[in-house]
């Protein structure tokens, strides 16, 4: 597979399966200003998706559009982070896993802008501006359960218990990224990893939490080895148009 | 203890250059996250370009049983309205 194909492929993956994550809570938020909310959030990173399947699909030139590579891949195919596909749990569970993502995904998309590769330059430029309004929300909320009652404290610590694992994933480069790294297409994430840690210690400070503590970190998303999340979601996401191929309305 | 949180009334400019107008409510614990509420569910279809948020227990009503004492006596007044200026054809929002 083409360096870009699969680079665009894991972008676009990440983007996919949060944003069906997301909006499952649809009609179950606490409040419906944060239903509404995380349905617009949901929304924006599967436009964003949208946008890099498509060029997945037109460099593969096999004829998949972002549609079939959505709903016609299993989970073997997909490359999104294991982070995304951890599951919703409880509000603050959701939060947890949105500020750690959100705050990398804002740092990537700003360099991404940079790209040598116009198209992915021009879809970062597009989803920044929607990424630092979900990293502004994530982080206020950090606060507000971390800084707010002893419930809503032991429930944010243990969603960040549960995500903390699944970060050094994102900062991970194999031989595909280092590549394309090398000619000025995809962003190293390596880089970003001071800017991200102090951004993540400013808001968990403000919200008056620690760090978890370092755990074996897992990965293997972006190789397509998933845990069993995954399956479950697209069984529901892929359902339709897989009963019914060729559906439109 | 009220569980819900405190109300805050919405208004929405348009365009720059035009008045905020009351656009509704959204339940909020804090001044940021009303805008962030007010954001996501008023302006998300490109309604507006700048938010005012109100506490809604800031806002101070006339009493609908005066109704008829404020507002009525304006009713036959009909010399206050500003009918006697022509106004230029391409002037749009007076």
């Amino acid at each position: 597979m083409k360096p870009l194909v699969e680079y665009a492929l894991r972008l676009g993956d990440d983007g996919l399966v949060l944003g069906q994550q997301l909006s499952e809570w649809c009609g179950h938020s606490p409040m419906l200003e944060i239903d509404l909310a995380l349905a617009n959030i949901g929304l924006d990173l599967i436009g964003q998706s949208s946008h890099f399947l498509k060029l997945a699909g037109d460099t593969e030139g096999e004829g998949r559009d972002a549609d079939v590579l959505a709903f016609h891949r299993d989970v073997l195919d997909f490359r999104n982070a294991l982070l995304v596909e951890q599951p919703n749990g409880d509000f603050a569970q959701t939060i947890a896993r949105q500020f750690l993502f959100s705050n990398w995904q804002e740092l990537l998309m700003r360099e991404l802008m940079r790209s040598h590769d116009a198209t992915l330059s021009a879809i970062a430029g597009k989803a920044v501006k929607e990424v630092v309004y979900h990293a502004r929300f994530a982080n206020e909320w950090m606060v507000r359960l971390g800084d707010g009652t002893e419930e809503s404290r032991n429930r944010i610590i243990a969603g960040l218990e549960w995500m903390w694992r699944f970060v050094d994933e994102l900062f991970a480069v194999d031989a595909t990224v280092e590549e394309l790294i090398v000619r000025g297409v995809a962003v190293d994430p390596r880089l970003l990893r001071a800017e991200w840690d102090a951004r993540i210690a400013q808001a968990l400070a403000e919200a008056t939490l620690e760090a978890p503590k370092p755990r074996r970190a897992a990965s293997g998303g972006r190789s397509g080895h998933h845990s069993e999340h995954l399956g479950h979601l697209l069984t529901e996401m892929q359902f339709l148009p897989r009963a019914y191929p060729g559906v439109a309305w | 203890m009220n569980k819900e949180w405190p109300l805050w009334e919405v208004f929405v400019r348009a365009r720059n250059g035009l008045a905020h107008k009351h656009a509704g409510s959204v339940h909020a614990a804090d001044a940021r996250m009303a805008i962030e509420a007010a954001r996501d569910t008023y302006t998300r279809r490109m309604e507006g370009v700048s938010l005012w948020l109100v506490p809604s227990a800031s806002i101070v009503a006339s009493d609908p049983g005066e109704a008829g004492s404020l507002f009525e006596p304006a009713a036959d007044k009909v010399y206050r309205h500003p009918t006697f200026y022509s106004i230029p054809e391409n002037i749009k929002n007076i």
